[in-house]
């Protein structure tokens, strides 16, 4: 663990951009991830929101928790809001209709948003090259509607249309690999991030909104509703993601691959998956099998590492 | 006057679209569509218009876009047919009810299946509720007109609602016709600044597209109704003022010899004018026959159409559309609301014909006239209708 974690309450802005009284689940890290995205970002954003948890639990009408200009238009079109605010102020401020200003555009949804329905218009956004950040906030499942399971749900997970059932255990695909999806556009910029890390989850906004071009973050965001989790186990559980790499902390700047959190030695895949209770139906062979494709992924990802960073 | 030319109405779209000053353009291709946003890209990347062409990868992202561009305070231009917009419908619901102007034209098309590339109007009925304005455009000229009208509505503070203009594909598209440009200065004088009521800005923060329950969903769609009915006096002051600066005078519904005229024909988009050949020759033959053409789709102009048929003694109708199921064509429906227990409500008979382009010709509308007045001999009921030209049929 980097020390300076323990004091990323002194080092991360305390004005608040997506402010307290909002009516996230007790522990929600996804909630926390938004704040801290806020936070990184500051004032001068224009956020557009998919269809999914933080978008209903911030903006009942007539009240919201956003001090940022912000627009929600449906479920998977997030980034081609984004993208059409980007352009439209690009346009104003070039016409001469606005003054000139930097303002960073961001795009968030959940991993259903993203990773499933969402997926086109977010290649399509990616592809044209406008000047934004989009964020997943992976809870690996659709929470807003009641845990269905999502193309990022883990194997072995139970979600309700995933059952742990007689014949079939839970989910019985690998989850989708978002952010190499994203890197394989050859944007400037792509990172995953967890708020468990919050340094390190803030440092990569930042960096995001520095960069020119299409940035794209994928946030690990524990949901102890979802997941079965005691509320005050959020924060270890994503930090065990990370410790077993099961979600690695990396970034992609420009096709170089670099560990942002370096782990060292991985612990058990068992210690993550035994404090949930969407993994309570695993037996040993589940358990196993997680953890060779655990291992083997790991392996892959330092290999990127190393291939990019050597020359 | 500005400059008068022959163009194919597609082209002349994109210039009126040029004309507006549009900021930016975000539209995906699709039959017969393509000439507009073909023409559109090649004016920006000549530098003849200066705007983001934004090359979207669908239809749902283009309305979603278009979304985006609106919302910061922008001019946003899109255009569609059938598929395209039966896949951005989602988007299309949401930006009316989010009051966000922008002007997209509708090159009609069928609808698929059987796909089919041709012209009638069941892709425009499949949108009647979206609470946008809509226009029937039925010439090159009125389309021309109708993009800048269609921004002055939109972007009215009274309004603020999106404005669909209807363009029959290819036999309206895809035709020359002579059109007259607007001087710049017209344009200055008749479309002011897009200043929004509200824009997403940091020095301004807003939230747009909240959740609403039960306690005040209602209330909100309720406001966007009215919005959108009481734009009909905006869209009448802007029609008026067109008329001043350019000198052409449009109206809800169009009426051709129909003063006198014991039978009216009904129409929407380019029939209009076949029809009101027919009338001619109706009118030789001695018949007391004439037409109206509704332009005014949403806001449905009841007023307005009460008082044209105030002296008609039957109505034909003619939708290019088929509600399935229902009871005659979208129009036909709505005229039968309009008229019910009005003081001498007309007999309404109602033909569905044109579907993909099929022709129906001066001699057709002839027969139908024909046909009509037999059916009223024997006073018909609401739900009869009939397919005309249809094999089998
Ligand atoms: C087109 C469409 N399909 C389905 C839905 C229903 N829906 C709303 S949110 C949601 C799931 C959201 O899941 P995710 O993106 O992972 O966000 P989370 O709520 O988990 O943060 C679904 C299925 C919808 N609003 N729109
Ligand atoms: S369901 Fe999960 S993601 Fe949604 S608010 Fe609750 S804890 Fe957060
Ligand atoms: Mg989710």
């Amino acid at each position: 663990m980097e020390p300076t974690n323990v004091y990323a309450y002194k080092l991360v802005s305390r004005k608040e951009y997506f402010s307290p009284g909002h009516r996230a689940c007790q522990g929600c890290a996804e909630a926390l991830a938004v704040r801290l995205v806020g936070k990184a970002l500051g004032r001068d954003t224009i956020a557009a929101s998919a269809t999914g948890c933080m978008e209903v639990v911030s903006t009942p009408l007539p009240f919201t928790n956003w001090n940022v200009p912000w627009i929600h238009v449906a479920f998977e079109n997030a980034a081609a809001v984004a993208s059409g605010a980007e352009a439209g102020m690009k346009a104003l401020m070039r016409k001469g209709r606005l003054p000139k200003k930097k303002i960073t555009f961001l795009a968030m949804a959940g991993d259903g948003g993203t990773s499933d329905i969402g997926i086109q218009a977010l290649s399509g956004a990616l592809e044209r090259g406008h000047d934004f950040i989009y964020v997943c906030y992976d809870n690996e499942a659709y929470m807003n509607t009641g845990i269905q399971r999502s193309s990022s749900t883990p194997f072995g997970a139970s979600t309700t249309t995933s059952p742990a059932g007689k014949v079939v255990p839970g989910q019985v695909t690998w989850k989708k690999n978002m952010p190499e999806i994203a890197a394989a556009h050859d944007i400037p910029y792509v990172a995953t991030a967890c708020p468990s890390y919050p340094i390190d989850l803030v440092q990569k906004v930042k960096k995001a909104a520095r960069i020119k071009g299409p940035a794209y973050i994928h946030i690990l965001s524990v949901c102890p509703t979802g997941w079965r989790l005691p509320p005050e186990l959020s924060i270890k559980a994503g930090r065990l993601a990370v410790e077993t790499g099961i979600f690695p902390l990396y970034e992609v700047e420009d096709g170089r691959y670099k560990f942002t959190v370096e782990v060292g030695i991985l612990r058990p895949v068992s210690d993550y998956l035994k404090i949930q209770g969407r993994f309570r139906h695993l037996d040993e062979g589940m358990t196993g099998k997680i953890q060779k494709r655990v291992k083997e992924e790991y392996e892959r990802l330092k290999k990127k590492v190393k291939m990019t960073q050597g020359d | 006057m500005g400059k008068r030319i022959g163009l194919e109405v597609s082209l002349s779209a994109a210039e009126a679209v040029k004309m507006a000053d549009v900021d930016c353009i975000a539209a995906y291709p699709i039959t017969p569509q393509t000439h507009i946003v073909e023409h559109l890209s090649e004016l920006v990347n000549n530098g003849e218009l200066d705007a983001e062409f934004i090359p979207v990868e669908s239809e749902h992202s283009a309305m979603s876009v278009c979304a985006g561009i609106a919302a910061v305070g922008a001019r946003a231009f899109t255009c569609t047919s059938s598929q395209g917009l039966a896949l951005m419908n989602e988007i299309v619901h949401i930006v009316s009810s989010m009051r966000l102007p922008m002007v997209m034209i509708l090159a009609n098309r069928s609808l698929s299946a059987p796909i089919s590339i041709w012209n009638d109007h069941t892709d425009v009925m499949s949108v009647r509720d979206c609470g946008w304005v809509q226009v029937f455009a039925n010439n090159g000229q009125e389309v021309f007109d109708h993009v800048l009208f269609g921004y002055r509505v939109a972007e009215s503070e009274k309004v603020m609602l999106p404005v669909m203009i209807h363009v029959d594909g290819f036999i309206l598209t895809h035709v020359i016709e002579p059109v007259e440009f607007w001087e710049t200065e017209q344009v200055e004088r008749y479309l002011p600044e897009f200043k929004p009521v509200h824009a997403l800005h940091p020095d301004r923060p807003v939230t747009m597209g909240c959740i609403a329950g039960p306690p005040i969903f209602s209330e909100v769609k309720v406001a966007q109704d009215e919005a959108l009915i009481q734009s009909k006096s905006e869209i009448i002051s802007a029609w008026k003022e067109l008329g001043d600066i350019v000198g052409r005078n449009y109206k809800p519904i169009e009426g051709y010899k129909h003063e006198d005229a014991e039978t009216l024909f009904i129409t929407q988009g380019c029939f209009g004018e076949t029809v009101s050949l027919a009338v001619d020759a109706l009118r030789d033959e001695g018949k007391s026959v004439g037409l109206l053409m509704d332009r005014l789709w949403r806001p449905f102009p009841f007023e307005e159409f009460r008082q044209a048929v105030e002296n008609a003694k039957s109505l034909i109708v003619i939708d290019r559309a088929i509600s399935y199921g229902g009871q005659g064509g979208p129009l036909a429906l709505d005229l039968r609301s309009a008229l019910y227990k009005e003081k001498n409500e007309p007999i309404i008979t109602n033909f569905i014909c044109g579907l993909a382009s099929r022709d129906v010709t001066i001699d057709d509308f002839k027969n139908i006239y024909n046909r009509s007045m037999e059916k009223i001999k024997v006073n018909p009921r609401e739900e009869d209708f009939e397919y005309y030209g249809v094999r089998g049929k």
